[in-house]
């Protein structure tokens, strides 16, 4: 919120610089976000008085002495129309800083540096400025929108710095407000908490006014919704006079940004900002049937508000109709049907609160969104909306602009505005702060800040104004005094009075990490994606319709379409990462991410979705082929001490003949494969891609894992290379089983060679070790024999398999 | 053999003979070879010696055998001497051969790191593990009443906006901050509590500074007697073990529906030590973190009585920290999973 300092000094004395205002408001809470000197561009610019003024022939220009007190007389070549001897006009010396502007003397363009300069040739030791060069509007300054010098009071004291005379000495603070203080959306709110951190007086704006004895005689208000409409105040106003504010308003409105439109409407602005309320003024002969109806909009009812735009509304939205059509959006935006115009001759001033969840819906779902809409969002409270109303009418008088009538319509749900009694310990208080603060300093702080403190024993009261509506217990209370005491009285300790407890990572956090080491030292590096992806995400990876993977659940406000479901498969964004690292040059490389996959019980969703921990293994490169992520795969069953096993299978996405299953048990844990080449192409990947994702779910039963040592064989182990001939489509895995489940001692079958080639024909050869380890006897030459020839018959029988001679 | 006169001749002719041959050779091998070939016991010009014992006298026996053996012990010698002389040299020229240029590259075994978030996660659990905290992981779809309502932010309350929630359904949403997890903790456990709860977070906020999807650390304790003070004392401490030793905090009013009164946590430059750079922004501080005592009405709605316990709750930015420890100057970049990125960051 901005906070021009001359604005706030209106309420409060401030007697420190506004540096230290700045950190006073930091520390009791409210951080600025930005402070700058309105004329913070503008320097070394002073009151010159011109001495003598001669045309020069033939051109528009005027060379002038101009008096610039302590920098002497200076001669100056001066275009502007309005330039004469004896006035006194802003003289930026040689080293000034003004805004450049466009050849329209209007358009800034910049900011410069005013130098010695020739001007056909005559030397000109400065310049003489209008109001735009000092970034001076006309609403900031009378007479600054003039095109051509800025004429400065006859009073000015000749060779004085400008920027005191007009204005651009002042301050304008940018205050970040927290949600809990709404009430401090305003610059008399931002007033009090600086007269209660600099212990100064606090001034309340004038709200007095004179009602006349004129009334408009059956006006009537009603709150057809008063539960989002607690309270609705209307006066009426006659005689109005619309016209351009005083220069003070405009001035107060333009250095907050706000652009001054007349009197009337300027009044509410001014009093949204100044006390926190947003008003409305309806033009009184626009509005049918003497009276204002509150209540929900019918479905498809249609509004069009002061922007000129056509809304259709629904019942879920709040209007302010007369006796027959709606005439504003309810603290969003007034309607264009009953908009102040100059030809206003009587209007209604609606003060209100409406609740800040209606306001905020509607807001949102409308799309519309105002300074009103955001103050009721945040919560405007009935003391305000009372003083509100006040004030307006007080500056109806004030400005002239109308008159104060007899008619004044306040509904309520019968809210109290006076201040509410709250009783809290001292003791409690100082136990949420873990230290003791004096009692004579709660006593001031909370004076300070309006509650009015009374001590009984450990027994405050406190009168709470009605606007401090976040006061409810003695953790506010603590809050309050702890911001105005200052947090650096809080000393460290450590918890003396807790339980020791044991902590850490458990079990299945612990193994996870294990887990994600060993994918480190198996070269992977772990990346992490978005829980969310791109329905596209699904067709890229050519799932089938009824795929499980297509059961996904949607947000409803997504940021766009490629954010907007929550994954089921980590492959796709593994595949987009290699993608995106082969684009950028990184031609191989592995990456694994361990995430969840979102399965909802059902859709729209009822209860909460599973989320399944999975685990996904990209690697990419020349050197990479099925074999090495494998590889990368069984690091994780070497790191749980388990065996996977691999069936040939096939995914949507995958290389037909390089796919495979992967088993734990009888459970199939995940898949691993080379990522098609159809994909490959469509996504300009440049080198061979692999994937592999795994259920890390399924896994956890087996992290608490017992270690049991197995004693080392007293004998011998036997180890047999055979070498095996066989059709082309028996598999390794199948061979290998074989072999183990011949014979009980085997301990280790491992494929050593494959051959496929003209000597064989249409049949391919594999050569295994095995490994026979002993039990409590020694092996004799002949059991190893026997064990072989067992071996060869099962192999025989089951894949007609033989020994290659 | 006749005499000792004629034995000592021939072996003397040996001696000369293996003397004259030995300068021949030039290798260890060849060495190797002509002793074998010297030794033999049968053909042998030194080993079939003994073989001639049978036709020596009686009683020059013991004479003879005494001047072969002298003889075998000579040769011997000469023999070691000369492999000695040749392995020394070929071993010379092998190592010459294997002359290498020690500023080639090292062949490596390539290694992966974990994630920036992940490192960050494991100091921060490394730290207040050892304080006794248990790590409560809870879930990234949550409902309204847990990630809101019973964190005192009721519907209608404008805490709500300062987050853009994306939601699932009326009931469902993304959590939009881990503080989530401290009502399933709560709810299931009586005080003593002591958690730290870290996880993926959610908010509609998508441009060069925020990314849609980061990742948070609520950390929550509730026992008897915990004060501000505490939270100060433990946010000392873990400041001083993530940024350095001489790091200090600095707490400043802040709001936060579940906490009462809620601070923010500065931390004093660790790269400046306050004098003001570029990282604080002049200022001397860094803002790392939200925190609080935990509003009683959290608590009582959990079911725990606030008039014998008290708490207070923290939440971390993961990716914050990462950022600042690190010097990581874009958060996107910690969700693209680019190898140069994931490859630099190491602990």
């Amino acid at each position: 919120m901005l906070v021009p300092l001359s604005w706030l000094k209106d309420y409060v004395d401030i007697d420190v610089s506004v540096d230290e205002l700045e950190e006073k408001l930091f520390s009791c809470g409210f951080e600025v976000e930005d402070k700058y000197e309105v004329g913070h561009d503008i320097s070394k610019v002073v009151v010159g008085l011109v001495k003598e003024c001669k045309p020069i022939p033939e051109t528009h220009l005027h060379l002038c002495k101009v008096d610039a007190g302590e920098a002497g007389e200076l001669q100056i070549c001066c275009g502007a129309d309005n330039v004469r001897a004896g006035g006194k006009y802003p003289l930026a010396l040689i080293g000034a800083s003004v805004y450049a502007t466009a050849k329209d003397h209007v358009t800034v363009e910049g900011v410069m540096t005013i130098g010695q300069g020739k001007l056909r040739g005559y030397d000109s030791y400065g310049m003489l400025c209008s109001g735009v060069e000092l970034g001076l509007t006309e609403d900031m300054y009378e007479g600054a929108g003039y095109n051509g010098l800025l004429v400065l009071p006859e009073d000015a004291i000749v060779g004085a710095d400008v920027k005191p005379i007009v204005g651009l000495d002042d301050w304008i603070f940018d205050i970040a407000i927290t949600a809990n203080r709404p009430d401090c959306q305003s610059i008399f709110g931002i007033a009090r908490e600086v007269a209660a951190v600099l212990g100064t007086k606090l001034h309340e704006p004038s709200l007095d006014f004179t009602e006349t004895e004129v009334k408009k005689e059956g006006f009537v208000v009603n709150v057809e919704a008063p539960d989002i409409c607690p309270r609705y105040i209307g006066h009426y106003v006659y005689d109005v006079k619309i016209e351009k504010s005083p220069a003070w308003m405009r001035r107060r409105l333009a250095l907050i940004g706000q652009t001054p439109i007349s009197n009337l409407v300027d009044i509410t602005n001014y009093i949204l900002n100044e006390l926190g309320q947003p008003m409305h003024a309806f033009d009184y002969a626009y509005l049918e049937g003497n009276q204002i109806n509150v209540r929900r909009a019918s479905d498809g009812e249609k509004i069009v508000t002061l922007d000129e735009k056509e809304l259709t509304l629904t019942s879920s939205n709040l209007v302010i109709c007369d006796g027959v059509k709606p005439v504003a959006l309810a603290g969003i935006m007034g309607g264009l049907n009953s908009e102040i115009l100059d030809s206003t001759g009587e209007v209604l001033f609606e003060a209100a609160k409406f609740t800040r969840d209606n306001i905020r819906k509607s807001s949102r779902a409308l799309g519309k969104s105002s300074d009103s809409s955001a103050r009721f969002s945040k919560g405007v409270d009935e003391y305000t909306t009372v003083m509100a109303m006040k004030r307006a009418l007080h500056l109806v008088e004030e400005l002239g602009c109308g008159k104060v009538s007899s008619t004044h319509v306040d509904t309520n749900t019968g809210n109290s505005i006076e201040p509410f009694k709250l009783k809290v310990s001292v003791e409690k208080v100082n136990g949420v702060l873990g230290i003791t603060v004096p009692t004579d300093e709660i006593l001031r702080i909370l004076g300070g800040l309006g509650f009015a403190p009374e001590l009984k024993g450990d027994e405050l009261t406190l009168m709470v104004p009605a606007y401090r509506e976040d006061m409810e217990s003695y953790q506010d209370v603590a809050e309050e005094v702890i911001r105005m005491y200052g947090y650096d009285h809080v000393i460290p300790s450590f918890m003396p009075t807790a339980k020791v407890t044991l902590g850490g990572y458990d079990l299945k956090q612990r193994t996870e990490l294990k887990i994600k080491h060993a994918l480190c030292s198996a070269g992977a590096s772990e990346g992490i994606h978005y829980s969310f992806f791109s329905p596209a995400s699904l067709d890229l990876l050519r799932l089938k319709e009824d795929a499980p993977e297509r059961t996904a659940i949607r947000l409803l406000n997504p940021i766009n379409e490629d954010l907007s479901l929550m994954r089921t498969t980590l492959a796709p964004q593994m595949i987009q990462a290699m993608q995106r690292n082969q684009k950028r040059g990184i031609l191989e490389g592995r990456i694994y991410e361990v995430g969840n996959i979102f399965v909802p019980k059902s859709l729209p969703l009822e209860e909460y979705p599973e989320e399944l921990q999975t685990l996904c293994i990209g690697c990419f490169g020349e050197d990479e082929s099925f074999f090495t992520i494998k590889g990368v795969v069984e690091t994780v069953a070497d790191t749980l001490g388990i065996k996977f096993e691999y069936e040939t299978s096939e995914k949507t996405f995958l290389h037909p003949y390089r796919t495979a299953r992967i088993m734990c048990g009888d459970e199939e844990i995940g898949y691993l494969g080379q990522v098609m080449y159809e994909i490959i192409d469509e996504l300009d990947m440049r080198v061979d891609s692999y994937i592999a994702e795994l259920s890390l779910y399924k896994l956890e039963k087996y992290y608490d894992r017992q270690q049991v040592f197995k004693p080392l064989p007293k004998f011998q182990e036997e180890k047999r290379d055979l070498c095996f001939v066989m059709n082309k489509n028996i598999t390794c895995a199948q061979i290998e089983k074989a072999i183990r489940d011949s014979n009980d001692h085997i301990s280790s079958v491992e494929l050593f060679d494959v051959y496929e080639g003209m000597q064989l024909g249409d049949k391919k050869s594999m050569a295994f070790s095995v490994v026979y380890t002993p039990g409590d006897e020694e092996f004799k030459a002949e059991t190893i024999d026997g064990f072989v020839d067992d071996l060869l018959a099962v192999l025989k029988e089951k894949y007609d398999v033989s020994l290659r001679s | 053999m006749a005499d000792l006169n004629e034995l000592a001749g021939m072996l003397n002719e040996i001696k000369d003979e293996i003397k004259s041959e030995l300068e021949k050779l030039d290798t260890s091998k060849s060495v190797f070879e002509y002793r074998k070939k010297i030794f033999d016991s049968k053909t042998g010009m030194v080993g079939s010696l003994m073989r001639e014992m049978g036709k020596i006298p009686n009683e020059m026996k013991a004479e003879y055998g005494r001047r072969v053996n002298d003889m075998k012990s000579w040769a011997q010698t000469a023999f070691e001497q000369m492999d000695e002389k040749f392995k020394a040299q070929e071993m010379k020229l092998k190592y010459e051969s294997e002359k290498l240029d020690v500023t080639m590259p090292a062949v490596k075994r390539k290694h992966g790191y974990l994630h920036p978030n992940t490192l960050i996660r494991n100091q921060i659990v490394d730290i207040f593990g050892s304080m006794g905290f248990d790590i409560y992981e809870g879930t990234e779809i949550e409902t309204d009443h847990y990630n809101f309502t019973a964190l005192n932010t009721p519907d209608d309350h404008p805490a709500r906006d300062m987050q853009d929630t994306f939601y699932l359904s009326d009931r469902f949403l993304l959590r939009t901050q881990t503080s989530a997890g401290q009502i399933h903790v709560m709810e299931a456990k009586k005080p003593p509590i002591k958690i730290i709860s870290p996880g993926k977070v959610f908010r509609s906020d998508d441009d060069a500074t925020h990314s849609p999807m980061f990742s948070q650390m609520e950390g929550l304790v509730v026992d008897k007697g915990i004060t501000l003070c505490d939270l100060k004392g433990m946010l000392d401490e873990f400041v001083k073990k993530i940024f350095g030793d001489g790091t200090g905090t600095r707490l400043r009013p802040s709001y936060f529906p579940f906490t009462e009164p809620s601070v923010e946590v500065d931390v004093s430059c660790f790269q400046c030590h306050g004098k003001g750079c570029k990282l604080c922004k002049g200022t001397g501080w860094i803002e790392v973190l939200g925190a609080g005592v935990v509003n009683k009405k959290v608590l009582e709605g959990c079911g725990i009585d606030s008039d014998e316990y008290s708490g207070f709750a923290f939440g971390i930015g993961i990716e914050r920290i990462a950022m600042l420890k690190y010097g990581i100057n874009n958060i996107k970049l910690l969700f693209e999973s680019d190898l140069r990125v994931l490859e630099q960051i190491r602990e």
